[in-house]
């Protein structure tokens, strides 16, 4: 009898397509939205926390600059030096210290050019921020001393310029430097703002001060801290010595900034979250509306129905087999809708993913509530409407023009 | 299965209404209908005669009186009761065919039988059989759309057929067919009740109600004859 029930209610939804579309497509974009935002806002932290996984243990970036800026304040701290990398180097909780300074060029090879980011820093720049080498090598201290011509190319930029060919050993111009390329580095993929980790070439800071910015400045700092030393303590450490090496009163604020980065990694985490319990908010209210829309027309339906009803109740129907038609008819509705927009939800995610550069990871537990709650919007909206069909009364039903 | 009458109406009233806007459609009505009967019920709009038809046919209740089907008091049921009653002893046909639209001859024979939770294949073969006693076997697959007046109103006979019911109730069945439609309608109501059906039907036309075994008139609420069919046509 059941079976009886849904086949009759696909039939009546089959006999107006068009409406029933119309009629589910509140809960399909509901659902659709729902499905999407919380796919991609998981894809979203998974990938935040395969950064973190990647930088490596207790890493600290440092940066001049005031930590609050309020706007239209301009910056005038001094960058940092050289100098402050070596006598960072001495502190007791910190294991290696990389500075970095970048510049965005242009680097040929042949006929083929990549744009890409030029980031000035030393061999220890690859243990701090978790990079592992392709091939080749990394710089040498005399290297990194004399400011050599040399380069370690990221995934994306080896793929641009060189393809199937080995770049090891071949010269690519960058501005007026014709730069060896010692080594490559391993893909990372895309980063926690969706930003791609790989397109970059590595060169001795040297270099990059010298010919390419032209002044002495080193623009960051990543600082790797000793093995069971907390951040915090680590902090206060680097803090203590910036102050004094850069002449800040003790009463007067910081012009510099230490961040740990796992701080930066959880905040990233917490705004997924907030934005994907907002986004799935609106979509909530979105089905409540495709659940009024349903239950509007499953109105419509009653009142175009009578005679059939009024049928029903004269052959022998009572009003449970009523009342259980039409609310089937009004949760097979809104499933289906369900349904579809599952699946369009999963299309957008999957998409969303592939631009945004983070993992498709739909999770079955969100696609087996989508599919519930759907099922519930359905039982909900559809009970209205049903109880009014189930107490026609038949004489009334069956005179119904 | 008592040898009593199939259908007992004893002193039943229906009226509309409390007070002094009360309209009393049916009074102290006594009418007895045995098995195998073929009964018209005739009178004027108003007369009464469509309340009487909606009691016994239990789609309506009676404001008072007792109404015995097969020796039992169904005055008495409620909505669903009364479902049942109609779903296991009663059939329908009905003035404007009723069938359901955009659905096929069988599946609107089906319908009773569904709600009897028949099995498909048996619903199917008595379904087929209903169809083919009405005269319109390899039909089964035309929509209502596809068939004539007279057609859709076998259909309907066929439905009403299908659930074997102990009486066929039929509400101006030939209201909306031409005169020779009607009397084919006629000729196989009139086949099937020799058969041994029981039918009880409404009709103003005389010439239709000449089909019947037996001929009771209402007028104002009261019964006011109950007398055999002479000339048979």
């Amino acid at each position: 009898m059941l079976w009886e029930t849904i086949r009759l209610a696909f039939i009546a939804i089959v006999r107006n397509k068009l409406r029933s579309f119309l009629t589910v497509l509140g809960v399909v974009i509901g659902v659709a939205a729902v499905i999407a935002m919380v796919t991609v806002g998981q894809g979203s932290s998974a990938q935040v926390s395969a950064n973190v996984a990647s930088l490596g243990t207790n890493v600290l970036i440092l940066r001049p600059g005031k930590r609050m800026m309020g706007p239209g304040t301009r910056d005038t701290s001094p960058a940092f030096t050289l100098r402050d990398v070596e006598a960072l180097e001495e502190l007791p909780v910190i294991r290696a210290v990389s500075p970095n300074t970048s510049a965005s060029q242009t680097v040929v090879f042949g006929n083929a050019n990549a744009t890409t980011s030029i980031t000035g820093t030393t061999a220890a720049y690859l243990t701090v921020a978790n990079w592992v080498l392709a091939g080749g090598r990394a710089f040498t201290p005399a290297e990194e001393r004399q400011g050599a011509a040399v380069c370690i190319l990221g995934e994306t930029v080896r793929q641009k310029l060189f393809g199937a060919a080995d770049p090891l050993g071949q010269t690519v111009r960058i501005k007026s430097i014709s730069c060896l390329v010692v080594g490559l580095l391993e893909a990372k993929g895309a980063g926690s703002f969706g930003q791609d980790q790989d397109d970059l070439v590595l060169m001795p800071i040297r270099t990059v001060q010298r010919r390419l910015v032209g002044n002495q400045d080193v623009s960051g700092m990543s600082v790797a801290l000793q093995d069971g030393v907390s951040a915090t303590r680590g902090i206060r450490d680097i803090g203590a010595l910036l102050r004094e090496r850069r002449r800040i009163g003790p009463a007067d604020e910081e012009n510099f900034s230490v961040t740990d980065m796992k701080e930066i990694a959880s905040m990233l985490t917490s705004i997924n979250t907030v934005l994907a319990g907002l986004l799935s908010s609106v979509a909530a209210v979105s089905l409540l509306v495709g659940g009024i829309g349903i239950m509007n027309i499953m109105l419509v339906s009653v009142t175009e129905r009578t005679r059939e009803i009024g049928i029903r109740l004269a052959v022998g129907a009572t009003a449970g087999q009523v009342l259980t038609q039409f609310l089937v008819e009004a949760v097979v509705l809104s499933v289906l809708g369900g349904m579809i927009g599952i699946a369009l939800g999963l299309a957008l995610a999957l998409v969303a993913s592939r631009y945004m550069l983070i993992p498709f990871t739909p999770d079955p537990l969100v696609v087996l509530m989508a599919f519930g709650f759907s099922a519930v919007v359905g039982v909900i909206f559809g009970y209205f409407p049903a109880r009014r069909a189930a107490r026609l009364d038949p004489i009334e039903a069956l005179r119904h023009q | 299965m008592t040898e009593g009458p199939l259908i007992a109406l004893e002193g039943i009233g229906r009226s509309y209404g409390a007070g002094e806007a009360e309209v009393r459609a049916l009074e102290r009505v006594d009418l007895t209908i045995r098995r195998g009967e073929f009964v018209a019920i005739m009178g004027p709009s108003g007369s009464g005669k469509s309340t009487a038809m909606n009691i016994i046919g239990c789609l309506d209740r009676p404001t008072s009186g007792r109404y015995l089907f097969e020796g039992t008091d169904v005055s008495g049921l409620d909505r669903d009761g009364r479902a049942l009653l109609r779903r296991h002893f009663l059939g329908f046909v009905f003035q404007g065919f009723n069938l359901l639209p955009r659905t096929t001859a069988l599946e609107n024979v089906e319908l009773p039988l569904i709600y009897k939770g028949l099995p498909r294949a048996e619903r199917i073969e008595k379904a087929q059989r209903a169809l083919a006693r009405v005269g319109l076997a390899g039909r089964e697959h035309h929509d209502p759309s596809q068939l004539s007046g007279g057609q859709q109103q076998r259909v309907a006979i066929a439905r009403a057929l299908a659930g074997e019911p102990a009486v066929i109730l039929a509400d101006e069945p030939t209201g909306n067919l031409d005169s020779q439609r009607s009397h084919e309608i006629m000729q196989l109501m009139q086949a099937l009740n020799r058969e041994g059906i029981t039918i009880v039907m409404v009709t103003h036309e005389e010439d239709i109600a000449a089909y019947a075994g037996r001929l009771v008139v209402f007028t104002d609420g009261h019964l006011t004859r109950d007398e055999p069919v002479r000339a048979r046509a």
